[in-house]
């Protein structure tokens, strides 16, 4: 049952082969029995998720189902889930029962989708191994040693251990696709402004974009149906229509320009990952694609960019995180400074209080001009970048990430070598761009992915060209022997 | 750039956050590696160009002025560390 599709497990409760509360129950065991391993969810709410299956029983017996009413699904533990633990990662979190539901979460609910539980992050967000997380790491369910990548690793190992069909993730800068690569499974990371943020721990809140993560692009665009729309409690939430997702998935690929940026495939790739991204553009170009050589000159500024506009906005979100209202609070607080500092101190790991002290750096007086005028200005160099790039080309593909997942510590003390793993993905998010990444082959053993960028709101082409792809290798279709 | 454990101090001050002084040495040189990461910009030439601070270019939506929500007051305060009559109660921190 838990390799099956989401648009196959929507006909099987259809057809009556197996009802929501047979199929939430098989995913809960599986949990049970396989989550230490991978340590993929942080909470698990086995009796809400029977509780909605049952619900949703009931509604396909009244005739009143949607197409994916019944179907579980997990939530990054960054979406406020109301009345259930929604920790972000964080021991300054760890006692924070939501009082709300996140919008995304909400049209999952309304849709019938049945919520297994949250799933592990790193720590607020912050992180690209998914090491930084206060409820330990998370594993790579093909090989435990190794990371799953981050920070929505609790998602992609999830989904990639069969743990659930599909899975919610967030990306501010690379935080799906990233993790979605080194798991083996497709993440998409919407326009700007296409799924709501409300309710999402705000992390950079011009760079934070929630998007699925599933087994196959067809089930990423029956779940971006669920979730996409404008949202009047979100005012960066964008007024475009929504399409159906699923309706352009079989579209051929005649004639599509594709764009290779030769920056993407320079030194610092690896060359197995190389190789097998390679292999996968020539199966577009068999499909009648036309490939191109294209020029992203930005591309190395993208990180140090990040570097000063991240930490900036998640100084100022996490200015919220005092002591006082909710969440961590010190011991016998000696004053009210004293109460904010050691809050704080205490209550964040040290990822999270590097990038706040970068960003409070970076906005200081004296620096701002220097630092974060300067970021913001490459940020719109990077945008005409991509601008010009798109008078030439339909999308641009290349790699996910430079490199397939490494060895749990083997990057942790030096955070300037985590943050390069990010850096084909990290440009993305600073022009608001829409991008996927599709199982693409394996490098060395492990899982490797093939992004494909967009134009803006241009999701049902990226998705279209990730089924096309889909349909002709079987490379989303491999399971980690422990899980299978 | 290279940052002294004076410097660490005072951004730590600015971001009230405690640092354990057993820690300084670490964070001090983390926070410079990453701002010599973050130097690399300098080298871009921006002249003429304007900042961009949301990707597309959006302006803020803005709605009447109007009540919308309904007081949920004693729903968001169950979750406080402690409350009384409507208020969060916190530590004394004013004497």
């Amino acid at each position: 049952m838990h390799n099956k599709t989401l648009a196959e497990l929507a006909q099987g409760l259809q057809s009556g082969e197996f009802s929501s509360v047979e199929l939430t129950s098989h995913y809960l065991d599986r949990i049970k029995s396989l989550d230490e391993k991978t340590n993929a969810f942080i909470t698990v709410t086995e009796e809400h998720a029977l509780a909605q299956a049952k619900q949703a029983d009931q509604l396909r017996a009244d005739g009143k189902a949607g197409a994916l009413s019944g179907i579980p699904i997990a939530h990054k533990d960054i979406f406020c889930t109301e009345g259930v633990k929604t920790s972000c990662g964080s021991k300054m979190l760890d006692n924070f029962i939501a009082p709300y539901e996140s919008t995304v979460t909400q049209k999952c609910n309304e849709s019938g989708l049945i919520m297994l539980g949250k799933t592990n992050m790193d720590e607020f967000a912050m992180g690209s191994s998914n090491e930084s997380s206060f409820y330990g790491a998370c594993h790579n369910p093909w090989d435990l040693d190794k990371i799953p990548g981050g920070s929505s690793g609790g998602s992609a190992a999830a989904v990639a251990a069969r743990l659930a069909p599909i899975a919610t993730g967030t990306d501010t800068g690379g935080s799906i696709r990233q993790p979605a690569s080194m798991c083996n499974i497709t993440g998409l990371k919407p326009t700007y402004g296409r799924v709501s943020r409300w309710g999402m721990i705000a992390f950079a809140s011009s760079l934070d974009q929630a998007g699925p993560m599933a087994q196959t692009a067809e089930d990423a665009a029956m779940l971006l149906n669920v979730m996409a729309g404008l949202d009047l409690k979100d005012s960066t939430s964008m007024d475009q229509p929504v399409q159906d997702y699923t309706a352009d998935l079989n579209n051929g690929l005649e004639g599509l320009r594709i764009g290779l940026p030769k920056e993407y495939f320079a030194e610092g790739l690896n060359g197995s990952v190389k190789a097998v991204i390679e292999a996968s553009i020539k199966e577009l170009e068999k499909q009648g694609a036309i490939i191109k050589e294209i020029s992203l000159s930005t591309t190395n500024l993208s990180v140090p960019a990040y570097y000063v506009i991240a930490p900036a906005e998640a100084s100022a979100n996490l200015s919220r995180f005092d002591g006082v209202r909710y969440g961590y609070r010190c011991e016998d607080p000696q004053n009210l400074e004293d109460l904010y500092k050691r809050s704080r101190g205490e209550g964040f790991g040290d990822e999270v209080k590097r990038r706040i002290m970068i960003g409070a750096y970076a906005l200081s007086a004296g620096y701002y001009d220097a630092y974060y005028k300067k970021a913001q200005q490459v940020r719109r160099l990077i945008k005409n970048d991509f601008a010009n790039a798109f008078n030439e080309v339909d999308v641009i593909a290349g790699p996910t990430a430079p490199t397939t997942a490494f060895k749990m510590g083997e990057k942790t003390s030096d955070p300037v070598t985590m943050y390069l793993e990010d850096i084909f993905t990290i440009s993305v998010n600073l022009a608001g761009l829409p991008a996927i990444t599709v199982p693409a082959g394996f490098a060395d053993g492990m899982p490797t992915g093939l992004q494909l960028i967009g134009n803006y709101f241009q999701e049902a082409k990226l998705l279209n060209i990730g089924h096309k792809y889909q349909q002709a290798t079987d490379w989303h279709k491999k399971t980690p022997e422990q899980f299978a | 750039m290279s940052i002294d454990h004076d410097q660490v101090a005072k951004i730590a001050e600015l971001a009230r956050l405690n640092i354990e002084p057993a820690q300084m040495d670490q964070y001090a040189e983390n926070l410079s590696s990453i701002l010599d990461l973050v130097d690399q910009l300098q080298a871009a030439d921006t002249d003429g160009i304007d900042p961009l601070a949301n990707p597309l270019d959006a302006v803020q939506r803005l709605r009447p002025d109007q009540v919308t929500e309904t007081n949920q007051r004693e729903h968001f305060q169950k979750n406080a560390p402690s409350a009384d009559k409507g208020l969060f109660l916190v530590p004394k921190v004013i004497e």
